[in-house]
């Protein structure tokens, strides 16, 4: 994997890329703050988001046990993996177990960040990616490159060529005539995997939200390709990262009414399943799977959560609004983040649930302006540039670190590797003007909340001898269009 | 030492309050701030109607309303106009819905025709009912409750027509509408009919779940739950 300079270097030179990422991301922003603005209580409903998160994760422990109780009450089994390789091994058997050899997945971030899929297949399982989306990644042998919108690197051009060289490798065939627009693409998508779930045994998927005093699992989704998992298989896996957790049902009216704002910007996705174990009558009515697995995820979680600025990002509910406004993500694409976590939150939540030992985890922390963008949308309030100053603190200076559940002392990173991965990243955006002026826009807007001095020990070093100069109230290229009205 | 007791241990380790039981402590859960609304502005039960309706036609509901005389009419209009020849009934959906549709029946449960998903997708609509209804997401939620039935047939056949008994039914905002369900039955939320905008975050209706969603308000006067 290519550190973050290098891949995003490449991604700016692909004119095709950012035009898909720049119309996708300006479309969606600000659509997103037309729709938080419907809310008065927006704020507050923020607070109480990072409130709940922080006082779950404060209490992980607790709320863990009593989610797998209420889940093994409802009927349900709860698997706990330490690591990426004991998740694959759980669900592996447990496929193997029902005797199949296919599953339908619904799109989930935390079975791509263990690979499920890889090792599935090299038990001689197929998985089907059903997220119209993961399916146009899967079928062009691709990766994702945007949390909700994993296919937003690519236009209905390239979409089309996909599923007319592709989709009769994997089942039906797309038409013969199909053509860009749309919803030919979709109808062909529908088709498609409509003959994988009518005859699907078996589904895995993730979860937005595990409710600990219920046993309540809930799948937000648009298309419905998430219900028809969820509902027709006979056998249902869910791997679900530990920090999903919340307490209660009642917490669910904070975050239904912040995610789906947040990632789509729509006052409501079309779909939410919500289902607890087997139901009722224990999946003996034919309504919902008859056997449903839940396997608990930590993989680097509580790594992350032993630091006290770093677990912030464990509140994330992965609404990806940060990507959207990130002017470093506009220009280098989801890719260059070489993780399943893209963005802002890539950049802070990779390098702590991997680890900084590899060259793309050191330099992810400099993936970014500090430009407080990310913050701003963020509906549980994590604090980016707070984070990923801290990140490049511990990759310059070294330090004490916790992985797989030991402190461990890091050193710090070799030569000036870091430093130079900031000039890079900071060339990036000075390379291309469109973004610096959105870049300081945004600064200007937030310029209440800088500092006089850098925190952390690379901040320091920098301060030490230069003064952090102000942030004036207007970039001076807004200021100078106003002055000079266009004549430029 | 089990995943479990690793997994556990290295919390306690990394959160050392963790040992403090939630309910006490600086950080308790009644402590967290909840200051934000419980519903988004005053409406009387006619406007909440109003706006359920507006909402649910912003997302391409098709919406339609009627009373208790009119409504066998109108769902064997609506049929007739898809021309549906097979209708899905859920097991207690009132009998007199159905009176006036030349439809076929095929009954949730009961009916072999209903047995399987691969029979499921030959029916072309189904008709139920709904557990209550969000007027400031525009937001049906089902319960599976009898007027209702299994999940699967709201979700394979391309048309669905749901009735909501208005002004009954319909809640203002999520954090009404969440104390009146029971989280321990199935629940599925729709907020109009399937899309997606994963080709360019242009927004298609119908990909997977039913194409065509059909709201029909039903006026019954009735304001309690
Ligand atoms: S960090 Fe915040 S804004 Fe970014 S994806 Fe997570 S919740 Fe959304």
């Amino acid at each position: 994997m290519p550190a973050f300079p290098a891949a995003a270097r490449e991604a700016v030179h692909d004119d095709t890329l950012r035009a898909n990422l720049r119309h996708a991301t300006h479309t969606i922003r600000d659509k997103r703050a037309r729709a938080v603005t419907e809310l008065a209580d927006w704020d507050r409903l923020r607070e109480a988001g990072r409130a709940v998160k922080d006082h779950t994760i404060r209490h992980l422990d607790h709320y863990l046990l009593r989610l797998e109780e209420a889940v093994t009450a409802a009927g349900g089994t709860v698997h706990w993996a330490a690591d990426a390789a004991e998740a694959n091994r759980i669900v592996t058997g447990l496929v193997l177990a029902t005797g199949e050899r296919e599953v339908v997945k619904v799109k989930s971030m935390a079975t791509q960040e263990i690979g499920l899929n890889e090792a599935l297949e090299a038990a001689g399982i197929a998985a089907y990616e059903t997220d119209l989306a993961e399916l146009i990644v899967q079928l062009g042998d691709d990766r994702p490159s945007h949390i909700l919108v994993p296919a937003i690197h690519r236009n209905r051009g390239e979409i089309r060529d996909i599923f007319r060289t592709r989709m009769g490798d994997w089942g039906r065939p797309a038409p013969e005539d199909l053509d860009d627009t749309p919803a030919a693409l979709a109808e062909a998508a529908r088709l498609h995997l409509r003959e994988k779930f009518l005859r699907a045994k078996v589904a895995v998927s993730g979860a937005n939200f595990m409710v600990a005093e219920t046993g309540t699992m809930v799948v937000l989704e648009s298309e419905g390709n998430g219900r028809m998992c969820l509902t027709l298989p006979e056998t249902l896996i869910s791997v679900v990262g530990i920090e999903k957790v919340i307490p209660t049902f009642r917490d669910l009216e904070i975050f239904l009414q912040t995610l789906p704002r947040s990632s789509t910007a729509e006052r409501m996705n079309p779909y939410t399943t919500m289902w607890t174990g087997l139901g009722p009558s224990k999946g003996a009515d034919g309504d919902g799977p008859s056997a449903f697995h839940l396997v608990l995820l930590d993989n680097g979680r509580t790594d992350t959560l032993a630091d006290e600025v770093g677990r912030q990002a464990l509140r994330c509910i992965r609404c990806s609004a940060c990507l959207n406004v990130c002017p470093v993500y506009e220009r280098a694409g989801g890719h260059a983040y070489g993780s399943v976590y893209p963005g802002p939150i890539g950049a802070i939540l990779s390098p702590q649930l991997r680890g900084t030992a590899s060259e793309i985890d050191a330099t992810l922390p400099y993936a970014s302006t500090l430009c407080g963008a990310c913050y701003e949308v963020c509906p549980v309030a994590i604090d980016i540039p707070e984070v990923l100053v801290h990140l490049r603190e511990r990759v310059v200076q070294g330090g004490p670190v916790t992985r797989e559940g030991l402190r461990v002392r890091i050193r710090p990173a070799a030569g000036h590797t870091a430093e130079r991965a900031a000039m890079r990243a900071a060339r990036l955006l000075l390379d291309h003007p469109g973004a610096l002026r959105r870049a300081e826009r945004v600064l200007a807007r937030t310029r209440r909340f800088r500092p006089h001095r850098l925190p952390g020990a690379a901040g320091r070093a920098w301060t030490e001898t230069r003064d952090l100069p102000p942030v004036p109230a207007e970039s001076f290229r807004d200021w100078w269009t106003r002055e000079r009205g266009g004549t430029r | 030492m089990s995943s479990k007791d690793r997994i556990l241990a290295r919390i306690r380790r990394a959160v050392p309050a963790g040992a403090v039981p939630p309910g006490a402590g600086p950080d308790a859960y009644a402590d967290i701030p909840r200051d934000y609304l419980t519903v988004h502005g005053t409406r009387t039960a006619e406007e909440r109607v109003d706006l359920l309706a507006a909402n649910l036609a912003e997302y391409r509901a098709i919406v339609h309303r009627t009373d208790a005389e009119g409504l066998p009419q109108l769902l064997a209009h609506l049929l007739a106009r898809r021309g549906a020849a097979s209708v899905l009934v859920p097991p207690a959906l009132p009998g007199a819905w159905l009176a006036a549709t030349e439809a076929t029946r095929v009954h949730d449960r009961a009916d072999a025709t209903a047995a399987t998903p691969a029979a499921l997708d030959r029916v072309d609509s189904v008709v139920t009912g709904c557990a209550l209804a969000i007027a400031e997401t525009g937001t049906i939620v089902l319960d599976g409750g009898p007027d209702q039935g299994r999940r699967r047939i709201t979700l394979i056949p391309d048309h669905h027509i749901c009735v909501i008994h208005v002004p009954g039914q319909v809640v203002d905002s999520i954090p009404q509408a969440l104390p009146l369900l029971d989280p321990a039955r199935p629940l599925t939320w729709i907020s109009g009919p399937s899309a997606t905008s994963d080709i360019e975050l242009d927004r298609v209706e119908g990909v997977h779940g039913p194409r065509t969603l059909e709201v029909v308000l039903l006026t019954t006067g009735d304001a309690a739950q």
